[in-house]
């Protein structure tokens, strides 16, 4: 074990994976010469040369149509999306083509796309995006959302390994801020299979990516009123871990849904909904969602607080739901 | 202009993440004329503090939340245009003279910059207010309903998992204390209520459940009383040499059934004797081929069942229900049959659907089935409901006699008893009476009175003993 950022995790990963299996390889704008707008894959291109960590002109069309006939072909690409917003260039190539190219001809298009999302850093409307939702909708596609170091690294083998085109949503705000233990030797973490970043009596928080630190927090103002919180990471949500969701609504039966994606058609709805289908008679109280509004992601730092969920809301979320 | 529509004005969501916002200052009083967009009032939210424009042009009729109060998202602040009373007529538009001193007395206190106004100040200072009771005040029913509120008028939302645990354990929630919002009885209050020994719901108030165990302290109080003293807690430790064990959820279901059976139902019971010799017979050359054939055994239950199913077609009260006013018959028979479970901790009565399609292999089968399943657990839930008329079977122990309870809604029970060698008067080949050695079976038929007289059940045993008596191996 060591200890590692977040952005450490994805990168060691990522080496690891290259290093032990050739058909592994890395295309992404920038992600060479540069080492990535992130630096994620600094020092990738002097280790595994330019043939296998591939600077790509500026079209994420080009990017995922190339992965996805390299993968058909026996490949394992890794696509660098510079930010996760930019994947809508993409969306006819990944959605129409890769999505669908094993129920349509049957060969599996094994690509991982990594997508730097999520806001925080006043990156506005094209550079804070969490599209995850989106793609949850899309039959055929994996979407994961590490949050820890340790799954950052696991679920990233995960994808490489999966014989699917995976969405590999790495929120940027996490990436220098989180530092945890990681295991040194390789490991995958697998798919849906939720994580119980906290265990409590009282109430449960849904959540995934950079909103388990905001319920973690969150829930610690709670503790003071001798309210017992159980925040559930769900890591994936395609597939997601719909037994451990339902288990933790059975123990506490009120519960918060939290995304920093936006409100309307966010995958907190889908999880409201298989409560109220399948545990009703579990509920103690409405499901809440906390979200972000219906809009594009502002500038302004005050209005990008008043947007991205914060802890404040969440508290007084849970304990609307704690007095209900 | 007291006759334009009333248009409210709401507390604004400031964002999804504000859920409350405090009134720092109205800008126009009662009776002022306002502008649609026209800024009418100051608020502050945890996020910000911004003023609200009028959402329409008229008389700000009615400010029904004061300066320096704290409300929830949504909630209505103030009236423009309409009556005051928020209905058509009842009063005119506030008296002007009486609003003046208020707004100025308020904004004095505002300005002066110090506590800001009290509610209490302004609404003093309100005379026209005090007694808006005529109508519907908006304001008038949004307070009395939390303080009226209690568990008494028991209309305090009930929620899912609540409304679950309660009917599980046969309490009800009216009962129980409620700490959530307004009064409302949460998982915790009600799993805390059962904990600390609830009383068994509201029926148990007669005499059975008082006189088992409690303790002496109570019973004295008992006597006359007719239900009040039910809920008197009886939570009290074991005595010297007495055991307790917490009831099975399965346990509290069969009591309230029991209980909640004797007190629906007239129950009376008719009995009759049969002569098995003919189902003997049957039974002993069916069962070799049954066995060999099917792996099944034709049980003697089996032949009752199968000939108590073509009985019934004759019988369709005694297959029925009482239901409201009506009474329900119906076409075909779903036989219940009484299971104990393995542990002898409990009964089950899994229902045999549709028996009437069943011939005599099919009912054996079935039979087998559904009791191996309820003492493996393994019933679902479907299978143990939609029951129109049951068998129970208390004669494999011996007994000659018995008067089940009847599973509610339905009309009867059949029971059946052990087959017994009787010396038995029958008449030989010459019309002599003789004594004979017969196996001999006792069925009672436990009925509704309400709906089943006494010749009816007499009528339907006479013909279920014929069919026995008589039948013969193509009739199964």
């Amino acid at each position: 074990m060591s200890e590692k950022t977040y952005l450490q995790a994805i990168s060691d990963g990522l080496r690891e994976e290259m290093r032990r299996d050739k058909r592994v390889f890395v295309i992404g704008e920038d992600v060479g010469v540069y080492g990535g707008a992130f630096k994620v894959t600094l020092g990738f291109q002097e280790e595994f040369g330019a043939w296998r960590v591939i600077d790509a002109p500026l079209s994420e069309t080009a990017i995922v149509g190339g992965c996805t006939g390299a993968a058909i072909m026996g490949m394992r690409p890794v696509a660098e999306m510079q930010f996760a917003d930019f994947i809508s260039c993409a969306w006819d190539q990944l959605v129409t083509v890769a999505a669908k190219q094993r129920w349509r001809a049957g060969t599996p298009v094994p690509i991982t796309i990594r997508l730097p999302s999520g806001g925080g850093f006043s990156g506005g409307p094209f550079h804070s995006q969490n599209p995850e939702s989106s793609f949850a909708h899309i039959p055929g596609l994996k979407v994961i959302c590490p949050a820890t170091p340790e799954d950052a690294k696991g679920l990233l083998a995960s994808a490489i390994q999966d014989p699917n085109p995976c969405l590999y949503f790495e929120h940027k705000h996490l990436y220098r801020r989180i530092k945890a233990e990681v295991p040194d030797e390789r490991y995958e973490t697998p798919f849906g299979k939720a994580r119980v970043h906290q265990a409590g009596d009282d109430l449960s928080v849904i959540t995934w990516g950079a909103m388990v630190y905001t319920a973690e927090e969150a829930a610690q103002q709670l503790d003071g009123d001798g309210v017992s919180v159980e925040i559930l990471d769900l890591r994936t949500l395609v597939p997601w871990d719909k037994q451990a969701v339902l288990e933790s609504v059975r123990k506490t039966s009120k519960v918060l849904v939290l995304h920093e994606d936006t409100h309307t058609g966010g995958f907190g709805g889908e999880i409201a909904a298989t409560i109220a289908e399948e545990a009703f008679e579990d509920l103690d109280a409405p499901v809440k969602r906390i979200t972000a509004p219906d809009t594009p992601v502002p500038f302004s730092p005050p209005l990008e607080k008043a947007f991205i969920p914060q802890v404040e809301d969440v508290v007084a979320g849970l304990r609307d739901l704690s007095e209900y | 202009m007291a006759t334009e529509t009333a248009v409210d004005v709401v507390m604004p969501q400031m964002g999804v993440s504000v859920s409350e916002g405090t009134i720092t200052k109205w800008l126009k009083q009662e009776g002022e004329q306002v502008e649609a967009d026209e800024s009418l009032l100051e608020i502050s939210t945890d996020k910000v503090d911004t003023e609200v424009p009028s959402p329409a042009s008229g008389t700000l009729t009615q400010i029904l939340v004061q300066e320096g109060e704290t409300v929830e998202v949504g909630t209505k602040l103030a009236q423009i245009g309409g009556a005051p009373a928020g209905n058509g007529q009842a009063q005119p538009a506030p008296p002007e003279p009486a609003t003046a001193p208020a707004a100025a007395e308020a904004e004095a206190a505002s300005g002066a910059e110090g506590e800001t106004p009290t509610a209490a100040q302004v609404e003093e200072a309100r005379p026209a207010e005090p007694e808006p009771e005529p109508g519907p005040t908006p304001v008038a029913p949004a307070e009395t309903a939390p303080a009226g509120d209690g568990a008494t008028d028991g209309k305090s939302f009930v929620s899912p998992v609540v409304a679950r645990i309660a009917s599980e354990h046969g309490v009800d929630p009216g009962q129980v204390q409620g700490t959530g919002r307004g009064g409302r009885v949460t998982k915790k209050d009600i799993l805390t209520f059962i904990e600390q020994g609830a009383p068994a719901a509201a029926p148990a108030a007669p005499e059975a459940p008082a006189a088992p165990a409690p303790p002496p302290a109570e019973a004295p109080a008992a006597p006359p009383p007719p239900k009040p003293v039910a809920p008197a807690p009886q939570p009290v430790a074991a005595e010297p040499g007495e055991q307790m064990e917490p009831m099975t959820a399965m346990r509290r279901g069969i009591a309230e059934h029991m209980r909640r059976s004797l007190d629906t139902s007239a129950h009376v019971t008719s009995a009759i004797e049969v002569d098995m010799s003919k189902v003997v017979a049957i039974r002993k050359k069916l069962k070799k081929e049954y066995e060999a054939a099917y792996g099944v055994n034709p049980t003697y239950l089996s032949f009752v069942a199968r000939a108590t199913v073509e009985t019934l077609r004759e019988y369709p009260w005694i297959n029925g229900e009482i239901r409201g006013e009506q009474i329900v018959t119906r076409n075909y028979v779903n036989l219940g049959f009484a299971v104990e479970l393995a542990d002898g901790k409990g009964l089950i009565v899994p229902v045999l659907k549709h028996a009437e399609g069943l011939n005599l292999l099919g009912v054996a089968r079935g039979v087998a089935d559904i009791a191996q399943r309820a003492r493996d657990k393994k019933l679902t839930p479907d299978e143990v409901q939609g029951g129109t008329f049951t068998i129970t079977n208390p004669g494999g122990y011996g007994t000659f006699h018995g008067t089940p309870v009847i599973s509610q809604p339905q009309a009867a029970i059949l029971g059946t008893y052990a087959v017994v060698k009787r010396p038995w008067v029958i008449q030989d080949d010459r019309g002599e009476d003789v004594i004979a050695i017969r196996p001999i079976m006792n069925l009672t038929l436990t009925y509704d009175h309400r709906l089943v007289d006494g010749a009816l059940a007499g009528r339907f045993l006479r013909d279920l003993r014929e069919k026995l008596q008589t039948s013969d191996e193509s009739a199964y």
